[in-house]
């Protein structure tokens, strides 16, 4: 069923000279088991519309329908929502606490009232699925290495089994390496868990390999809602929001530009390779 | 979740308070407070009162805005006169029980209220139109005579700007942490005591990990910029008084004479 956004707008400290509109009347719909991409600039509203989706941030109007149901109606268990639709914060090394790792992640399920043993298990599944090495299971979260506390971090959520997982820039601070290793651990994650994954991000080039559609935002309005072929064709505009298309895309525009009749539609090294290839007759070499 | 805590938060706007020297501010929020304790008549109150809300006017903050910030210390109120009602002993007027509401005890309830209020109010108005910076600038400035006694003045001065620098930081990242645990089905509005106390480790640890590594950053940056203390060093914005506030300063010597007065007379 997934999740139902209508109409939603959220202002910042209302009501006061400081009162700033961080969410413009927003629709969209999520639903189950797909990978999306949601981009826009600091500031764009990207993060306040992540937190309303679990329910942390009250709309100021409009309703958000989890399976059909308000969850801001009365009756609405809002414990649930959270931990059916993860949120996993920026910086989330910075919510680690526990003597160690796996107790650490356990700290969710056994918020959902399951067993010693039951949060154990998740704990075991949540930390395998991010990759993180067996021996330090039992060492103090603090002494891991930044990827590695981040992956922690992300089992900590992973770990209640979350039907929509979102990430909110789950790269930010990390160097290549490091990105490439969560943004694949994300990707394998969407694959075998079978879950919607929302990565949240500034980076087209981190969300085009990955993802079934992109969302984007600026100044709290939702501007572009579609797969990204579509989104990426609309460079321009893209770049007057201060984001940029994918590399390949400038690539495959510069070489149309200059004679060569491809499609700019390609989304990573591979497909941009094949439709170099399938137009070579008419390179002039 | 804390925009109800906005006692002595900066109020960003344009008016004379805003503009007014930080020290004449100081100087003035002192000199109300003590004519607080001055003033007791009701000719006494009503002036200060009047004074106040000539205060507020110009400070251009919006009153709901100011009235908000007093709801965190309602509470604090409402014991300090229910103390001072039952308990100040006197000519019964009521009686519930073993509970005595005495004459005496009820006038100085509402003088105590009346009191505590305006203190509150007068130096929250203060707040509300100095930033920080501008406050600890004014605290340098007029503490500066104690320099000749060794007082470290500068490096006072400094650990409170730091300090005061860190609350709206410290604020936000509890916010984020309270957030990030909740989304982790963190229950932190248990009722029961021993829950509550129990629900704070996934806040309180995180939080002064960040602290300290914001301390840590902020030496190193410090030290980075050859930071030494006060010796030969200059602002920025230097304070230096104008006409404004010399006229402010005998606005405040005016009010003060009058309550002194008041106290003779009344």
């Amino acid at each position: 069923m997934g999740i139902k956004v209508d109409d939603i707008s959220f202002l910042y400290e209302r009501g006061t000279a400081m009162q700033v509109t961080a969410l413009d009347h927003v629709s969209a719909e999520i639903p189950d088991n797909q990978f999306i991409g949601l981009i826009g600039h600091t500031g764009s509203g990207k993060s306040t519309f992540v937190q309303t989706l679990n329910g942390l941030l009250k709309p100021t109007t409009g309703h958000i329908y989890y399976n059909g149901e308000d969850i801001d109606g009365e009756k609405f268990d809002k414990k649930k929502l959270r931990s059916d639709v993860g949120l996993v914060f920026q910086y989330p090394e910075h919510q680690l606490f526990e003597v160690d790792v796996i107790t650490d992640v356990m700290f969710g399920p056994r918020n959902l009232g399951l067993s010693e043993a039951e949060a154990k298990k998740r704990a075991l599944e949540a930390l395998e699925s991010v990759h993180m090495p067996k021996d330090l299971y039992k060492s103090s979260p603090f002494d891991l290495s930044g990827g590695q506390k981040r992956r922690a971090a992300i089992a900590g959520v992973l770990a209640m089994r979350p039907k929509i997982l979102i990430l909110d820039e789950p790269t930010a601070g990390l160097d290549p390496k490091g990105r490439d290793e969560i943004l694949g651990m994300i990707a394998g994650m969407k694959r075998d868990l079978n879950m919607t994954i929302i990565l949240v991000s500034h980076s087209m080039d981190d969300v085009a390999r990955y993802v079934d559609r992109i969302m984007v935002m600026g100044g709290g309005k939702l501007l572009y809602d579609d797969v990204p072929v579509k989104v990426f064709r609309h460079v321009k505009e893209l770049e007057e929001l201060g984001l940029a298309a994918p590399q390949i895309t400038y690539i495959m525009k510069l070489l149309k530009e200059r004679g060569l009749d491809v499609s700019t539609d390609a989304l990573n090294v591979k497909e941009a390779a094949a439709e170099i290839m399938a137009h070579r007759r008419e390179l002039h070499v | 979740m804390f925009d109800s805590i906005t006692l002595g938060q900066y109020y960003q706007t344009d008016s004379v308070l805003h503009r007014l020297d930080p020290r004449v501010k100081l100087v003035g929020t002192f000199t109300y407070l003590i004519s607080l304790f001055i003033v007791d008549s009701f000719v006494g109150y009503i002036l200060a009162a009047l004074f106040l809300a000539a205060m507020i006017m110009l400070s251009n903050v919006p009153f709901r805005y100011i009235i908000r910030g007093m709801k965190a210390i309602i509470f604090l109120l409402l014991i300090t006169v229910v103390f001072n009602l039952f308990l100040t002993p006197g000519e019964v007027i009521w009686q519930l029980g073993f509970l005595k509401m005495t004459r005496e005890g009820l006038t100085f309830a509402v003088k105590m209220a009346v009191r505590l209020s305006l203190l509150i109010l007068g130096s929250s108005i203060m707040t509300l139109t100095t930033t920080p910076t501008q406050l600890t600038d004014a605290l340098e400035s007029l503490l500066r005579p104690l320099k000749k006694v060794h007082v470290p003045v500068h490096e006072i001065a400094m650990m409170m700007s730091i300090a005061l620098r860190f609350i709206p930081i410290l604020m936000e990242e509890t916010d984020k942490i309270m957030k990030a645990q909740i989304a982790r089905g963190a229950d932190f509005e248990s009722k029961n005591l021993i829950k509550k106390i129990k629900s704070m480790v996934p806040l309180l640890v995180p939080l002064f990990i960040s602290a300290f590594r914001r301390a840590n950053d902020l030496a190193m940056a410090m030290e980075a910029r050859c930071y030494r203390g006060g010796e030969g060093r200059t602002k920025m914005k230097p304070l230096v008084y104008q006409n404004r506030d010399r006229i402010a300063y005998l606005i405040l010597l005016a009010f003060f004479v009058v309550c002194i007065l008041t106290r003779i007379y009344f």
